[in-house]
């Protein structure tokens, strides 16, 4: 019989701590009034900042639980640290708008942990199971805060379109899994490429499963042809969540996407790296054209998160060549890092301009907050221009890495669609930096003293961090040394 | 037990049930339906699993755990997935009257 081995849990303590502290979260919850919701709010920002402190006192360990199901490396390190983060400044972002827009329930922190949890699960995961549980446990929350503004329409709609879809996505990757499974007899990572070296050549069987595994989680990160959910979920979604769910999710995705593809199905990579340079470079064109036509700013954003998801699916193309996908991998997770603090802060500032019937989420609104508020606009042309890859930003830094290891790889024409799409996106980035300086017009803001925080200090990190960026790639690559 | 059931059979109406569910889902307009539809496409991958898993018991005489497992994650993990999808659907039909999917489209661009 197997025995329960309490050291399985120090392998996933962070998680533990989260799930826990989320738990008892909900039942402290209700005996907090209504109206000073703010508490379980800051109660869940400590939860999430013990569980990021764990994670981060612990960096240096490797380790597994649970028969090698979950691992603990630099990997997972890397990205639980950027999903707490994320959390974090979801809760920073919802902790007044959500009081402004009437949705302020005390639920909603709580069901955000468990998200968070399923991510940081996500990229602990070293088992198929693990990877549909993990699923399963970030998005299943997701879809309830995506409807979260009810009883307006906008946003039941998207957490209804969220949710069939990703219950549809997720019913591929569990074929996928199914039929991976049935190739190599496993489910456990390590297994599967053990299995796979054994076989030789890939059977169909194997070859199919991967392909569906890919399809679901490219449903989860947005890429082009399984978009067609993201405009309109991230524009009836509540903003914050909006905003956490275009990184969060999109982190978690990319997460399991990496570590299966890198760790169980190397030897795929000839028959999938033609799949893949399609997907990439067909997201990046499809994102970046249609967000030009967009006059609401979170639909263009949502554009915009679609075309970044294919700027990282590039990296992904050299996932099977032992040479260069190490720091392929390192600079997919970098420009993750990069698109988390800059859409963070462009989120802020749409947030700061979103008005409680909707209204303030047209570009043309954006007109004449140069002279308004001068420092937001200012914040807000650091996020497009770091969006768009132009210096002094981290956008430009992070690019710069993806295109390397996509040159490195010898995939040359998707590095030059990859320089192509982005001078097609400085159009509409640069539209709205315009909008603000040159029109005239009398935006009406919010200042709230989080909000102000997340976007002044997203616009520092995007600007100084772009000057240190050898410091951040190395804690990337030293995130995959431990992978391999 | 082996009922003499080949395996290819089992994978066969496995294929068919998944096949039946992804068409569902882009077919019909019904939002329960749809939904009904995704919860076939699981039940085909459990199909499938457990008629992995017996057919590796078979060729290595050794009781197969992990695809049965699987199984009853996958039907737990549905059985949320219910709770959740049922409750989004009642809130809709609550503000709309309809659960049309076609008429979900107070958004456009």
């Amino acid at each position: 019989m197997m025995q329960f081995d309490p050291n399985d849990l120090n392998s996933i303590l962070p998680l533990v701590v989260l799930l826990g502290w989320a738990c008892v979260l909900l039942l402290v919850d209700l005996f907090i009034p209504k109206g000073r919701k703010g508490w379980t709010a800051i109660l869940a920002a400590f939860g999430l900042a013990i569980s990021m402190g764990l994670t981060l006192g612990r960096a240096g360990q490797i380790g597994s639980g649970f028969r090698g199901m979950v691992v603990q490396d630099g990997f997972s390190t890397f990205l639980a640290v950027l999903i707490l983060g994320s959390g974090l400044l979801g809760i920073a972002l919802a902790y007044d708008y959500m009081r402004r827009m009437g949705w302020e329930r005390g639920e909603f922190y709580p069901i955000l942990m468990f998200s968070v949890s399923g991510m940081v699960l996500m990229a602990q995961a070293a088992d198929l199971i693990v990877v549909f549980l993990a699923l399963e446990l970030l998005s299943i929350p997701l879809y309830v805060l995506a409807a979260f503004g009810s009883p307006r329409p906008d946003s039941e709609e998207a957490g209804l379109k969220y949710f069939l879809l990703g219950a549809f996505a997720t019913g591929f990757v569990v074929y996928g899994i199914t039929l991976v499974y049935g190739a190599t007899g496993a489910t456990a990572l390590r297994e599967i490429v053990d299995a796979t070296f054994a076989m030789g050549t890939p059977s169909p069987l194997l070859l199919i499963g991967a392909a569906l595994i890919m399809v679901g989680f490219g449903f989860k990160v947005a890429a082009v042809p399984f978009h067609m959910w993201t405009p309109d979920v991230y524009q009836g979604a509540p903003t914050a969540v909006t905003a956490f769910m275009a990184v969060g999710a999109k982190a978690a995705g990319f997460a399991a996407l990496l570590r299966v593809f890198v760790l169980a199905f190397p030897l795929l990579q000839a028959d999938l790296v033609p799949v893949i340079w399609a997907l990439a470079a067909l997201t990046m064109l499809v994102g970046n054209v249609i967000a030009i036509a967009q006059t609401n700013i979170k639909r263009m954003l949502a554009y915009s998160s679609i075309a970044h998801a294919g700027y990282i699916l590039m990296a992904f193309v050299a996932f099977g060549d032992s040479a260069v996908r190490a720091d392929a991998v390192a600079s997919a997770l970098f420009y993750l890092l990069v698109y988390a603090i800059t859409s963070f802060g462009a989120w802020a500032v749409v947030i700061a301009l979103e008005k409680k019937d909707g209204r303030g989420l047209e570009i043309t609104d954006y007109a004449g907050l140069g002279r308004k508020r001068p420092a937001l606009a200012a914040a807000m042309t650091v996020f497009m221009l770091s969006l768009t890859g132009m210096p002094p930003t981290l956008g430009l830094i992070g690019k710069f890495y993806l295109f390397r290891a996509v040159i490195d790889a010898g995939q040359i024409w998707l590095a030059v669609i990859g320089v192509l799409t982005s001078l097609i996106s400085a159009y509409y980035y640069l539209r709205v930096v315009v909008t603000m300086y040159m029109r005239e017009g009398e935006p009406e803001t919010t200042r709230e003293p989080w909000l102000d925080l997340t976007w002044s200090l997203a616009a520092l990190a995007t600007v100084v961090l772009s000057f240190l960026p050898a410091a951040l790639f190395a804690w990337a690559s030293g995130a995959i040394l431990r992978l391999f | 037990m082996d009922l003499g059931i080949p395996l290819t059979h089992y994978l066969l109406v496995s294929a068919i049930l998944f096949t039946m569910g992804a068409l569902g889902v882009l077919i019909r307009r019904n939002a329960l339906i749809v939904f009904m539809s995704i919860e076939l496409m699981l039940n085909a991958a459990n199909l499938a699993f457990v008629a992995f898993a017996r057919s590796f018991e078979q060729t290595t005489g050794q009781p197969v755990f992990t695809g049965q497992l699987f199984v009853f994650f996958v039907i737990a993990v549905a059985a949320a997935e219910v709770a959740v999808g049922l409750a989004l659907i009642v809130a809709i039909f609550r503000t709309k009257q309809t659960i049309d999917v076609d008429q979900l489209s107070s958004m456009k661009g």
